[in-house]
C-alpha cells in the first residue's frame, strides 16, 4: 500500500506528512492530539542517510515536543548493502537510530511501529523491533532474508525452506508469524484511526515480547530460558 | 601475550573474570538447545553458543556473556537470545557492578530466521535496560569471527566497545555485499580491503570503538577494567546530550567523506599522516597518531 493512503486511513484529522528522497516525516492529529510521523517508503534500503534522517527527527521531537507520541511508518528491503555503508559504519548509524528511540521511550514518548508494507532484517531492527509496540497491516511482508539466499547461506535445500515457511512460524514471511512470535502486537485490519489511538493507549514500557510469543505459541523457549536465567532455576517446558 | 583471538568462549571467561570466580547459568549440563535446529538436520550445543553468568572482575561483581564463534558464527537462535536477556535483567536485578559483553557473531541465526531477529532485538533493549539502570555495559571484539549483522548493531548499543586489532565490526558481511552487488562492489576474498574496511584501527579512527588494543587477552582484560572505571557515576544511561553529540559526529562523517570509496582516503581526510602506512604502523606508533586525529562525539551547536 502507498503511504498516502495509509497515511489518509491513520489519521482523519489530517497529517503534513512529506516525503523527501524515501524518508517521511511530519505530524498528524490522532484522537485531536498532536503525532510525530517518520518513516520510509517505496521499498526504500536504509542507507547511512536515511537512518541518520530518521534519528534526528526523533532527537527534534525529543527536543522540541517533549512527551509527543511518535509513529514510525516501516516500508524497506533491509540495510543498504553496499561497501560505502559498511566503510562509514552502517552499524553505529543503525544502533543511533535505536538510541534515539530508545531514548524517546525512556523520555515518555510513546514509540509506535506499524509495518505498512515491507519489513526486512537490518531496517527493521532498529525501528519497528525497539519500538513500544511494533503493528502490521495484513498484507505486510516481514522477513530476515529471502529463501533463496537463506538456502545459500544455511545449506539448506531451498525446497525444505519452502516446504517449513508453510506452517512454521520461525520462517514463513506473513505478519501472523510474527504476531504468534510476539514480534508483533498485532495486525490491523479495518479502522486503522482507531487501531492507532488503542495502540497509543496500550502502550508499555517494558518488552513483554517473550510472554507473548510464549501465550501465542509462537515460540515457545524464549520466556521460560530468560526465566530461569533471571531467577537461577531450572527451565520448565512450555 | 597470549592471543584472545584464538581461545574459545568457555576459555575466555576465565581468562577475563578473576580466576575461579564465574557462575555459569544455565550451563551446558542443563542440556538446554534450540528447538528450531534438529527440523533441518543442524547440530545442537548444549549452551546454544553462549556462555553467560556472574564472576568478579577486578574485585567486583559484575555479569558477562561470552559468545562462541565455534558454533554457527556465534549467531543469535531463540535460545541464545534468551539466555542473553536473562542474564541481563538480572544484572538489574542484582545490581551489578557492569556488564562485560564478549561477542563473536555473525548476527541473526539464520536457521532460526524470525525467532532470531525479534532475540537481537530484544538483546539491544536488554542492554538498553541495563544502562538506563545506571549499570555500564562494555562490548569486546576480538573473535575471529569478527562482530557482524544485529550483534554488531548491538555492540554500538554499549558505553565503550573495546576493540583488538584484529577485530572486525560491521554490519553485513563481505560475502553478503558482495553477492548481492558484485564483486566490484566489494571483493571478499581482498582481505587487505575487508580489514581496511571493518578492522579494529579503521574502527577507532572513525571513532566507532573507544579503545584499541593488540590481540593480548590480559590487554584486553586491562582495557575492560580501565572502560568500566572511566565511566563516571551516572554516566551510564543514554542521554540527549550525548545522542546529540553522536548525532554531530555521523553528520560530519558523512559530509568529511562525499565521494570516499577507499578507507585509506577516509585516513587521510581524518589527517593521518601517510595512510598507506596505517596497517603497518605498531600499536604504540599507531595509537600516537590516531589519538590526534580520530573522530569523537562533540555536542555541536544546538
Amino acid at each position: 500500500m502507498d503511504w498516502q493512503s495509509v497515511a489518509a486511513q491513520l489519521f482523519p484529522g489530517g497529517h503534513d506528512i512529506t516525503e523527501a528522497d524515501n524518508f517521511l516525516s511530519g505530524s498528524a492529529q490522532v484522537d485531536g492530539k498532536p503525532v510525530a510521523v517518520i518513516g520510509t517508503t517505496d521499498h526504500t534500503p536504509i542507507g547511512i542517510e536515511i537512518a541518520l534522517a530518521q534519528a534526528q527527527a526523533i532527537l527534534r521531537t525529543v527536543r522540541e515536543h517533549p512527551g509527543r507520541p511518535i509513529l514510525i511508518l516501516v516500508d524497506t528491503q533491509g540495510q543498504r548493502l553496499r561497501h560505502r555503508d559498511e566503510m562509514l559504519g552502517i552499524n553505529s548509524y543503525m544502533a543511533h537510530l535505536g538510541k534515539c528511540v530508545d531514548l524517546a521511550r525512556r523520555e515518555g514518548h510513546t514509540v509506535i511501529g506499524l509495518v505498512y508494507d515491507q519489513a526486512l532484517s537490518g531496517g527493521f531492527i532498529t525501528s519497528g523491533l525497539i519500538a513500544s509496540a511494533c503493528y502490521a497491516l495484513p498484507e505486510a511482508t516481514i522477513r530476515v532474508m529471502g529463501l533463496p539466499a537463506m538456502a545459500r547461506i544455511t545449506k539448506v535445500p531451498e525446497e525444505r525452506l519452502t516446504e517449513l515457511a508453510k506452517d512454521n512460524p520461525v520462517f514463513a514471511p506473513g505478519p501472523e508469524n510474527y504476531l504468534r512470535m510476539g514480534g508483533l502486537h498485532g495486525i490491523w485490519d479495518g479502522d486503522l484511526a482507531g487501531e492507532l489511538i488503542r495502540a497509543l493507549a496500550d502502550a508499555r514500557a517494558e518488552d513483554g515480547r517473550m510472554a507473548l510469543g510464549l501465550a501465542r505459541g509462537g515460540r515457545l523457549m524464549a520466556h521460560p530460558v530468560a526465566q530461569a536465567v533471571r531467577v537461577g532455576s531450572d527451565v520448565r517446558p512450555a | 601475550m597470549s592471543s584472545y583471538q584464538e581461545l574459545t568462549a568457555r576459555q575466555r571467561i576465565p581468562a577475563m573474570f578473576d580466576a575461579g570466580s564465574f557462575e555459569e547459568f544455565l550451563p551446558p549440563s542443563m542440556r538446554i538447545v534450540s528447538p528450531h535446529l534438529a527440523q533441518l538436520d543442524a547440530a545442537v550445543s548444549f549452551d546454544d553458543g553462549v556462555v553467560v553468568g556472574r564472576g568478579k572482575f577486578g574485585g567486583r561483581v559484575v555479569f558477562g556473556a561470552a559468545q562462541e564463534g565455534g558454533f554457527m558464527g556465534g549467531a543469535v537462535g531463540e535460545v541464545h537470545g534468551a539466555k542473553l536477556v536473562g542474564m541481563l535483567q538480572r544484572a538489574i536485578d542484582e545490581r551489578a557492578h557492569a556488564v562485560v559483553l564478549l561477542l563473536e557473531s555473525g548476527g541473526v541465526r539464520l536457521h532460526e530466521a524470525n525467532a532470531g531477529l525479534i532475540a537481537v532485538s530484544e538483546v539491544m533493549r536488554a542492554m538498553l535496560d541495563v544502562r538506563a539502570a545506571g549499570i555500564p555495559v562494555i562490548a569486546v571484539v576480538g573473535g575471529a569471527n569478527g562482530c557482524f549483522g544485529g550483534m554488531g548493531i548491538a555492540a554500538r548499543c554499549a558505553n565503550t566497545v573495546i576493540m583488538s586489532e584484529e577485530g572486525r565490526l560491521a554490519m553485513s558481511g563481505p560475502e553478503v555485499i558482495e553477492t548481492a552487488n558484485g564483486v566490484e562492489e566489494f571483493d571478499s576474498r581482498d582481505r587487505a580491503l575487508v580489514w581496511r574496511t571493518t578492522g579494529g584501527k579503521h574502527r577507532y579512527l572513525l571513532g566507532d570503538c573507544q579503545v584499541l588494543v593488540e590481540d593480548d587477552t590480559e590487554a584486553l582484560r586491562a582495557a575492560a577494567l580501565d572502560a568500566i572505571a572511566d565511566i563516571p557515576p551516572g554516566g551510564a544511561p543514554l542521554t540527549l546530550d550525548g545522542l546529540l553529540a553522536e548525532q554531530a559526529m555521523l553528520e560530519r562523517r558523512l559530509q568529511d567523506t562525499q565521494g570516499l570509496s577507499e578507507p585509506m582516503d577516509v585516513w587521510k581526510g581524518l589527517g593521518m599522516p601517510d595512510p598507506a602506512r596505517v596497517p603497518m604502523l605498531e600499536p604504540d606508533e599507531f595509537l600516537t597518531l590516531a589519538t590526534q586525529h580520530r573522530a569523537t562525539p562533540t555536542l555541536g551547536e544546538r
